[in-house]
């Protein structure tokens, strides 16, 4: 595995059927001592359809190349692609689930979520009708009216998935979503997550630091080096059949090699990052 | 402590004070008064004197001016300072080109402009409303301000990924963050506006509190200066329950101190 498992699974992927494609991308970010390189020439195809994770140390890059895959951020070199066309501006084709809260406070739950459509022009009635189907399908159908902080971390990331889905975006990008959650919470959300997703499949990335999470939900894992000039240093596809239960695919036969596998190639990455966020 | 004895406990602060006050207006020790009552008047001449106003009317005329000239600066003071703070968080450059002047001008001890303001608007209310207007506009626009640039950029990014477009940010995630803040220094605004329309009055004119104190006290009235107080103290605390109510029914979105997440 590695490099050659990198280079042999971009060629794979006809770029056509591309949904998003990252070509050598590099982002600098200018700090106090002049330009320094997060992410450097990395490479990555995402099928349509596809549900790809990236896996790597905390600080390595990972929000950073999904901000790059939306827009947020140009690269300084390389280039994206969606759909086979060169991204310029923002991504329009992907919703976006943020690491941190990114719901409008002073909106409730059901203005969250209608939002989306509202500003596309739907009207206001036929917006909020879909919004609490929408919610009502994350599970939230009674608390519609609750101002984000007064629901629970889990909660609230469930009425940012409905806000995002909403929209039915064609690419869906997530930042460790379920990340502050506890574990039965991830679990459920995880599962939520594929119902979803396997309902019309859409391409997404996912970025998590919880390799197991990765493998449980993922067609592709992709690892990343530490920072900085991080880049996808692995990939795999995962051998799992679906529909899966995320509690259950653990027992599978092949999760356990899988999960040894990758992780002899994470665990050295994170003791460099470590050894380099300490020194 | 329960809200009853909360209440108690209040009341029995101001029974205190005013017994205090009665006994050392009234009640001689040692041969003496402990407090003169030409300057500190006493409890019952003070009661006795907030009633005839009351009983005559005389004072909803007072009260009246100083409401209008309030409101007024209040109003209009949020207006200006919500608008000019907006656009100026919008316009980093234009911020830039006037900060030094922001600074001077809210430096200023506002006082000083009451006699200029007299000079160029009369002793009428616009005089008054003038000087509230100085003190709320730079409340409310460095408040509108700060709200505006402390927008969480995830929020801002979240909003554009969803396709908003300039206007629709303005409206959605700009507006609601700068009127949280203005909002929540809604107790501060308002109490300036009051201070101004009543200084105003003191330092000249023909109605509202501030000139019926300023009556009494040219003629040594105290227990004219002391009602007078107390009947401004009153119109304050009214106003700012109703603040207070405004502000609930505005900031519901809010987390309240204790409850606020990590
Ligand atoms: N705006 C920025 N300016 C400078 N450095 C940044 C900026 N954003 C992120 N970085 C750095 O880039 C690296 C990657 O960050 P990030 O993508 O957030 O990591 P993670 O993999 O944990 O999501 C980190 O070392 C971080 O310090
Ligand atoms: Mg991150």
């Amino acid at each position: 595995m590695g490099e050659a498992a990198v280079a042999e699974k971009s060629g794979s992927i006809n770029p056509a059927s591309r949904a998003v494609g990252l070509n050598g991308v590099t982002i600098a970010f200018t700090v106090a001592n002049g330009t320094y390189n997060a992410v450097e020439q990395a490479s990555l195809s995402v099928a349509d359809g596809e549900f790809v994770s990236i896996v790597g140390p905390t600080g390595c890059g990972k929000s950073t190349l999904l901000n790059a895959a939306a827009g947020l951020i140009a690269p300084a070199a390389g280039s994206v692609d969606v759909f086979g066309r060169t991204l310029t501006g923002l991504n329009h084709d992907a919703g976006y689930l943020f690491q941190s809260d990114a719901l409008f406070p002073w909106k409730t739950a059901i203005d969250n979520v209608a939002i989306g459509l509202e500003i596309a022009g739907v009207d206001t009635a036929e917006a909020k009708r879909r919004a609490q189907e929408w919610l009502t399908r994350v599970g939230l159908g009674n608390f519609a009216n609750r101002y984000p902080h007064m629901l629970s971390g889990g909660q609230r990331k469930r009425v940012g998935l409905a806000q995002v889905l909403i929209r039915d975006p064609k690419i869906l990008l997530m930042d460790e979503p379920f990340g502050p959650l506890d574990a039965q919470t991830r679990q459920i959300m995880g599962n939520l997550l594929l119902d979803l997703w396997s309902a019309d499949k859409k391409a997404v990335l996912f970025v998590t630091h919880d390799l197991e999470e990765a493998i449980a939900l993922s067609d592709r894992v992709v690892i990343m080096s530490a920072g900085p000039a991080s880049h996808i240093i692995g990939d795999w596809k995962v051998p799992i059949a679906r529909p899966r239960d995320i509690s259950e695919v653990k027992l599978e036969k092949g999760f356990h090699e899988l999960h040894r596998e990758i992780w002899n190639m994470l665990k050295a990455e994170v003791l460099k990052g470590y050894a380099q966020s300490g020194a | 402590m329960s809200r009853i004895t909360l209440l108690t406990l209040q009341v029995l602060v101001a029974v205190v004070a005013i017994a205090i006050w009665h006994f050392a207006t009234t009640v001689p020790v040692f041969g003496r008064l402990l407090l003169p009552p030409f300057f500190f008047s006493n409890p019952f001449d003070v009661a006795e004197r907030i009633y005839k106003w009351f009983y005559t009317g005389s004072v909803w005329r007072h009260l009246w001016i100083t409401l209008a000239e309030s409101t007024l600066a209040f109003v209009i003071g949020s207006l200006g300072g919500a608008l000019v703070g907006f656009w100026f968080a919008r316009r980093p450059i234009v911020a830039a080109v006037f900060d030094p002047y922001v600074k001077m001008m809210n430096a200023l001890p506002r006082v000083v402009l009451a006699p200029i303001f007299a000079l160029w608007l009369g002793l009428g209310i616009w005089s008054k409303v003038a000087l509230g207007f100085t003190l709320v506009f730079f409340v409310v626009f460095f408040n509108v301000y700060q709200g505006v640039k402390e927008v969480s950029p995830t929020i801002l990014a979240n909003a554009r990924m969803l396709g908003m477009n300039e206007r629709q940010l303005m409206r959605n995630v700009y507006w609601p963050s700068a009127l949280s803040w203005m909002f929540s220094s809604l107790h501060t605004s308002v109490g300036f506006a009051v201070v101004g329309a009543v200084v105003g009055e003191y330092l000249g004119s023909a109605a509202g509190l501030g000139y019926l104190i300023q009556q009494a006290e040219g003629v040594f009235d105290v227990a004219g200066v002391f009602a007078g107080m107390f009947v401004l103290s009153a119109f304050v605390i009214v106003i700012d329950v109703l603040v207070s109510m405004v502000e609930r029914r505005l900031l519901v979105w809010r987390p309240t101190v204790g409850e606020a997440r990590a």
